[in-house]
């Protein structure tokens, strides 16, 4: 496992934030997620909360910071005595995903700008496997890395009202899924019939930081069919245990 | 219970919000101020967690279908029980029957509402803050019934808590460098920390956004974590404070960070007022 030179900093009177490069990859999201299971289980009797990103950590306590070098000081002392835990298995879900014009609303301008045709885009789109590195934005909104640089496409200037749920989208580098209708500045190029986020569910989402994602393209009546499914309880996500 | 015969301007249920769930991308969410909730559910004799109701600017109409005792912080909105003007900060004897009503703003922007016990809307992901995707609803609607538990064990006594009223009236909000603030050049940083800044009429549960902008040259920075009470500093140059509704993460730098008791003292503003930032 790789050793990375961190920074510890304060942030608030409550936080301290840890940080690692500033770049995306999939060895400092290693880094993190094992960090991450090192904290929890030090602070196990402590209410603490951590929360992660792409390149930080940050622990929140339940109570004002007395003397930021300690803490500081603890946590570096926790990192660099850590070790490489046993992960919890990671897995690939695939993901049903209709590319029809009905969805894909920005997929003729990407077409034009980018000098790919449609067909070329939902290839490419759905040929790579996308690592989770989190979740922010919106309950269920997983952050995904590997999109391919031909697909590169800016967000909009001027974020749109109401993007449908499941929308899936290319923002800048990233692609992702709209768990739920919310404005956004992303470009639509399809929709899955599969929820990302269920309130009443223990594990609102069901793919997790460390999994990959990969899109299959499905009809329009084979979207249809999996929205009733999806509804009815009876369509399960395919989905591989990864090991490396 | 309670009978919503009006339902105000806009009047949420919140408690000390989500906190076990962020890493799903669900916002904190819980009140606002957290001063004023807190002093209510004390002085009740209440769990600091329990859930209040937030009114935020023009009151709501309640009717109480049952014997209870209640307690008003924050925002005077001119209280009124049957029509007779009642005191915040102490607790109140009420009756089944009685009509709670609310009349002109005087200070203030969201005023919070205990009764004893707490209310008891649901609990989702431990927490029974209204947000939109999480919660049936996001706020109270007129003829509406409001479960709480009855209660007659209340003493009652005449006494009224004073608060201060820098808490209302305080320009200055107190921060700490976030953690892009040394990216900007020392006259921005001067800037920031000298300039009197307005609140915009973009100003809700989510974040304020201020109406001086700060002349900008910094990148955007990789998605990361923010919190509520963070200053964000977009590519135009507008100033934007995240409230208890924010994102769990942003990709705007953070400049700085709200100190606790000033996102109680921002929520209590709203269009128009003036603040200055006060590095500790």
């Amino acid at each position: 496992m790789t050793r990375y030179n961190l920074k510890f900093r304060a942030y608030g009177e409550r936080s301290i934030l840890i940080e690692w490069p500033q770049e995306i990859n999939n060895n400092i999201l290693k880094s993190i997620l094992n960090f991450k299971e090192v904290l929890k289980k030090h602070y196990i009797k402590e209410k603490v909360y951590i929360k992660y990103a792409y390149n930080s950590i940050l622990v929140s306590y339940n109570h004002t910071i007395d003397n930021i070098y300690d803490n500081k000081t603890q946590l570096e002392t926790l990192y660099s005595k850590c070790i490489e835990l046993k992960n919890d298995s990671y897995y690939l879900w695939k993901i049903p995903v209709c590319y029809d014009a009905e969805f894909g609303l920005d997929l003729e301008e990407i077409s034009v700008q980018n000098m790919l045709s449609k067909q070329q885009i939902i290839e490419l789109h759905s040929s790579k496997k996308y690592t989770v590195y989190f979740c922010g934005f919106l309950p269920g909104f997983l952050y995904l890395g590997g999109l391919d640089k031909k697909l590169y496409y800016p967000r909009k200037s001027n974020p749109i009202l109401q993007v449908k749920k499941g929308a899936v989208a290319i923002g800048g580098h990233q692609t992702g899924i709209y768990p739920n209708a919310s404005p956004g500045g992303w470009n639509s190029i399809g929709n899955t019939p599969l929820n990302f986020f269920d309130v009443n569910k223990s594990e609102p989402c069901f793919a997790k930081a460390g999994d990959r994602i990969k899109f299959y393209p499905v009809t329009k009546q084979e979207y249809d069919k999996i929205i009733v499914e999806v509804k009815n309880n009876n369509f399960s996500i395919e989905s591989e245990v990864l090991y490396d | 219970m309670i009978e919503v015969l009006k339902s105000g301007f806009y009047s949420t249920i919140q408690d000390l919000g989500r906190l076990d769930f962020e890493n799903y991308g669900v916002p904190v969410s819980g009140v606002m101020d957290q001063f004023s909730a807190t002093l209510a559910n004390s002085l009740l004799g209440n769990h600091e967690n329990d859930a209040v109701l937030e009114i935020t600017m023009s009151g709501p109409s309640l009717k109480f279908n049952c014997d209870t005792s209640i307690c008003l912080t924050g925002a005077d909105l001119t209280p009124m029980l049957n029509n007779k003007h009642i005191k915040h900060n102490r607790v109140i004897r009420i009756n089944s029957g009685d009509i709670l009503s609310f009349g002109r703003l005087n200070f203030g922007f969201r005023s919070y509402l205990a009764v004893s016990g707490g209310f008891q809307s649901d609990l989702v992901m431990n927490s029974r803050s209204m947000y939109s995707e999480i919660t049936k609803q996001v706020c109270i609607k007129k003829n509406e019934i409001l479960s709480i538990n009855p209660n007659k064990t209340n003493t009652i006594s005449n006494s009224v808590l004073k608060t201060k009223a820098s808490h209302f009236s305080s320009e200055v909000i107190e921060v700490f460098k976030g953690p892009e603030f040394e990216l900007l050049n020392l006259e921005q940083q001067e800037l920031l920390l000298s300039e009197t800044f307005t609140i915009s009429k973009n100003n809700s549960r989510m974040a304020y956004q201020l109406e001086e902008t700060l002349d900008n040259s910094l990148e955007p920075i990789i998605t990361s974590l923010v919190l509520p009470g963070t200053v964000q500093l977009t590519p135009s140059g507008k100033l934007i404070v995240l409230m208890r509704d924010c994102q769990t993460t942003g990709g705007y730098p953070r400049v700085l960070q709200l100190k606790e008791s000033s996102i109680n003292v921002l929520s209590q503003k709203f269009t128009d007022a003036k603040v200055k930032f006060k590095l500790l």
